[in-house]
């Protein structure tokens, strides 16, 4: 029996739906954002109406049982019955999200603000735009020395940081889960691989309380580390991040 | 205070313009003395003097450092918002400006394959194109002027400090300008009287000027607006060397310019698709109807071509705009301005799907096209996956459920989907799929002759299997396992592959297909009417992206007139919310439309011709 084609669009189209929550909710155990699966699900809709409508014939075919259960006398019963239905469901459905909820609102926060040109890190304006790790050097002139360097750092990370961005570095430590914002996970491709070192250096410096205005909800738990380490130190770490994580810091040349 | 301040401004511009005066008067002078006196010396001496006097007043007029504003300092007039009008304006000009640039390029190029095939349609066509582009100018150029206006009277002194820098090159602008209507009027008004032989020369020549001349007005055009972002050629406190060159020249006029030039061959073909398609729609007999499906799909064609170097183009310019500043290039793509960027990555998106739409609804002007039509659902499976990871945002949109359940907001699966390496890589896939659908809609029609076209075609499948695997994994490695300097060189690789599959398989398939019958004649006009709605999107879908970006381009100046030189002051100096400034696109594209669709139905009115009967004497 050849299924109809509009019953056929139907499917594909649920299968994809059913399968993206089958394998990331539960295969991967990572679940799919509601507001990224619906993106999805639109273009998807799309794409499909696209392969089922390239052609005239098999347009008709598709559309066919709409035409049917729109103009045929003898389908009045199931015309109805769908003209009452659909209504029904866009209702519901609008009713569903304007319902108020005991759930917080969705917060859209910048997880990479956009650094000043300059600010005012212990005592003297700084241009971020042209400052430079003054330890990177040493890492091709003295390895020996470098490897000194990373180590001093990654000392200076165990004693502050770790409590919150954890030992792996990866935004897991014993505090984070009290945290909200969660600290940022260093193994992560998108943070700090995307950054340059001065980046770095202006949000640890700074932390939560010299976040620009764009990086709302100001709620991050991040101390000012300008009060508590000295700039050298501050340099270290930067360097113990990149070494442990493997990761380079953002640059535009070798 | 600020009245002290103003006071101050006012005294400094009249305290130089004073200065100014006298030495304009001695010039002028030294000139009539110039021009009346025939004796060598006193022609040397008075040159040397008006030499020294210019070289005086052109050290007093740039060493002025850039103004240092206050609200006060903006007028306001009639209560208007300035800022709403300048922006509006502004778009609205660009739009009409990229239509009208881009036209001449592909209508010189029509005219050039009309001129060597001899096939009158193309030059017939160049033609139509080239009469929907003269209103357009006409508008442009009224925009032009009311955005002058707008700058003057709202932005004075940001006029006044850019005019100081760029007064040469505004003086180039204007004189050109007039070359530009000049050899525009003669190319249009002359092409049936610059028919056959050299007069046909003349006139594709008349072309190549106007393409000369439109293409240099960009440049200087564009020359202002980079120079507003990475200013050059000025001190820090914004004081004009004198080199003109210099602040031409600055860091992102090149590659403003490489992205404006090939987008607006893709715009400008998309709107006169949408002419075509609204031709179509409303054609009265089946032998219009041809005539402007095939138009349609030609306009459809250059669109394509401009479309897939497009995103090529804009790479380089956002990575130059990172490596100028990373204030900028964070605020750009991982900022404030990062969610209208996934509204960017949606339309593009959508250009390709349409595009493709279109080509697939095209196959079914040939009779052999089914041996084809049964791979489209695959090329589709790739084109929407990889259009999902196009899309896909580095920064989730999450409940407060989704959060706890992934126990932050770092997503295992979908975060390394949000970074470039995966748009670069889905989008070069994108590319060659839709190349792909092209290659299909080129083949339908055609059967080859040459005894190795099992060979040929194993051939192709292996040029793309491994262009496709290249990509992948210059994506992929490069791409997560490498650090940035080598992730940011690994895109011009991944473009090369996808520019060597694009060629090679076109190369290989000429070959293939040299000889070839036709499996029957093209029967235009048999295309649904859905694919014009698909030309229609495109257009529509083109301008809205060039709204959106236009401003983020102009946005990631922040409170700055000129960045980190000449701060804006004005009320109207913060950075809107995305919303709002998504509703004034909105709003400013529905406008540009409308004037389009005046555009196409003056065009249309221009060629009917009523007779009403007894109005005239016999």
């Amino acid at each position: 029996m050849k299924i109809p084609r509009l019953l056929q669009a139907v499917v594909v189209i649920a299968g994809v739906y059913f399968g993206f929550l089958i394998v990331f909710d539960y295969l991967l155990g990572a679940v799919i954002p509601k507001s990224l699966l619906t993106m999805y699900m639109f273009f998807v809709a799309a794409g499909v109406f696209m392969v089922f409508t390239y052609d005239e014939e098999k347009t008709r075919e598709l559309v066919a049982p709409v035409k049917a259960l729109v103009e045929d006398p003898a389908k009045r019963g199931a015309r109805n019955l769908v003209f009452t239905l659909i209504p029904l469901l866009i209702g519901y459905s609008v009713y569903s999200q304007l319902q108020p909820g005991f759930e917080a609102p969705v917060e859209l926060r910048t997880i990479h603000p956009a650094p000043p040109s300059t600010a005012k890190i212990y005592g003297k304006r700084v241009n971020l735009l042209s400052l430079e790790n003054p330890f990177r050097k040493v890492e091709k002139e003295d390895p020996e020395k470098f490897a000194a360097l990373v180590s001093d750092g990654a000392a200076v990370y165990i004693k502050n940081c770790q409590y919150c961005h954890g030992d792996k570095l990866d935004g897991k430590g014993p505090y984070a889960e009290g945290l909200n914002p969660t600290p940022l996970n260093f193994q992560d491709i998108g943070t700090i691989a995307q950054l340059q070192e001065s980046y770095l250096f202006w949000r640890i410096t700074t932390g939560g309380p010299g976040l620009p205005k764009e990086a709302a909800p100001w709620i991050s738990s991040m101390p000012v580390w300008q009060n508590f380490l000295s700039e050298e130190e501050i340099w270290k770490v930067i360097l113990f991040l990149y070494d442990y994580t493997g990761h380079r810091p953002r640059s535009w040349e070798h | 205070m600020i009245i002290i301040d103003k006071i101050a401004g006012i005294y400094s511009l009249k305290s130089n313009r004073n200065k100014l005066v006298p030495w304009v008067v001695i010039v002028l002078l030294a000139l009539v003395l110039l021009a009346n006196d025939a004796h060598q010396n006193t022609i040397e001496a008075a040159q040397q003097v008006a030499e020294a006097i210019e070289d005086q007043a052109a050290a007093a007029r740039t060493h002025v450092p850039a103004p240092k504003l206050t609200a006060a300092d903006y007028p306001t007039v009639a209560g208007v918002n300035g800022r709403l009008v300048v922006w509006v304006v502004a778009q609205l000009h660009l739009w009409f400006a990229a239509f009208v640039l881009a036209v001449p390029i592909f209508v010189f190029i029509i005219e050039a394959i009309g001129m060597r095939t001899r096939d009158k349609r193309y030059d017939d066509m160049a033609y139509e194109f080239i009469k929907v582009s003269i209103t357009a100018y006409s508008l442009t150029a009224i925009l032009g002027g009311l955005l002058l206006f707008s700058l003057i009277l709202f932005y004075p002194h940001l006029f006044t400090y850019l005019s100081t820098i760029f007064s040469e090159t505004m003086l180039y602008y204007a004189l050109l300008f007039f070359a530009e209507s000049a050899v525009l009027y003669l190319y249009y008004y002359g092409w049936n009287w610059l028919q056959g032989g050299f007069r046909k020369w003349v006139h594709l020549t008349l072309g190549l000027m106007l393409n000369a001349v439109g293409t240099t007005l960009m440049l200087l055009a564009n020359a202002w607006l980079t120079f507003m972002m990475s200013p050059a050629g000025v001190d820090p406190a914004g004081v004009f060397s004198g080199d003109s060159w210099a602040a031409i020249h600055n860091f992102l006029w090149n590659p403003i310019n490489i992205h404006r030039f090939v987008a607006n061959i893709a715009y400008g073909g998309s709107i006169v698709g949408a002419y075509a398609a609204f031709k179509f729609l409303t054609a009265r007999n089946q032998q219009e109807k041809a005539h402007y499906d095939w138009m349609g799909y030609n306009a459809n064609f250059i669109a394509i071509c401009a479309l897939l170097p497009l995103p090529f183009a804009g790479y380089y310019l956002a990575a130059e705009i990172y490596a100028y500043s990373q204030q900028m290039g964070i605020t750009l793509m991982g900022g404030i301005f990062a969610w209208l960027f996934i509204i960017q990555a949606v339309l593009i998106g959508t250009l390709f799907l349409s595009a493709n739409y279109y080509l697939w609804c095209g196959m079914g002007r040939s009779d052999g096209a089914k041996r084809y039509t049964k791979y489209i659902k695959y090329i589709a499976i790739v084109l929407v996956g990889s259009f999902l990871v196009w899309f896909t945002p580095h920064t989730l949109v999450l409940t407060n459920s989704e959060l706890k359940s992934l126990g932050g907001p770092h997503h295992s699966i979908l975060g390394p989907l949000g970074i470039m390496p995966a748009k670069n890589t889905a989008v070069n896939i994108m590319i060659i799929f839709t190349f792909l659908s092209f290659l299909f809609y080129r083949r339908s029609n055609k059967i080859a002759t040459v005894s190795w076209e099992k060979t040929g075609n194993i051939c192709q499948v292996a040029l793309f299997s491994s262009g496709i695997a290249n990509i992948l994994f210059l994506g992929i490695y490069h791409g997560y396992f490498t650090n940035t300097v080598y992730k940011v060189a690994a895109s011009i690789p991944q473009v090369v592959t996808t520019l060597v599959v694009i060629v090679g398989s076109l190369v290989l398939d000429s070959f293939i297909y040299r000889k070839s019958r036709d499996v029957g004649p093209l029967h235009w006009g048999r295309i649904p009417e859905r694919a014009q709605y698909a030309l229609f999107l495109l257009a529509v879908a083109f301008t809205w992206l060039m709204g959106l970006m236009g401003y983020i381009r102009s946005g990631i100046r922040q409170h700055w007139h000129v960045v980190d030189i000449m701060r804006d002051a004005s009320a109207q100096a913060f950075t809107p919310t995305l919303g709002y400034a998504a509703n004034v696109v909105s709003v400013a594209a529905l406008l540009f439309l409308a004037m389009v669709i005046f555009v196409f139905w003056i065009a249309q009115v221009s060629s009917s011709k009523t007779l009403p009967a007894g109005y005239w004497k016999e």
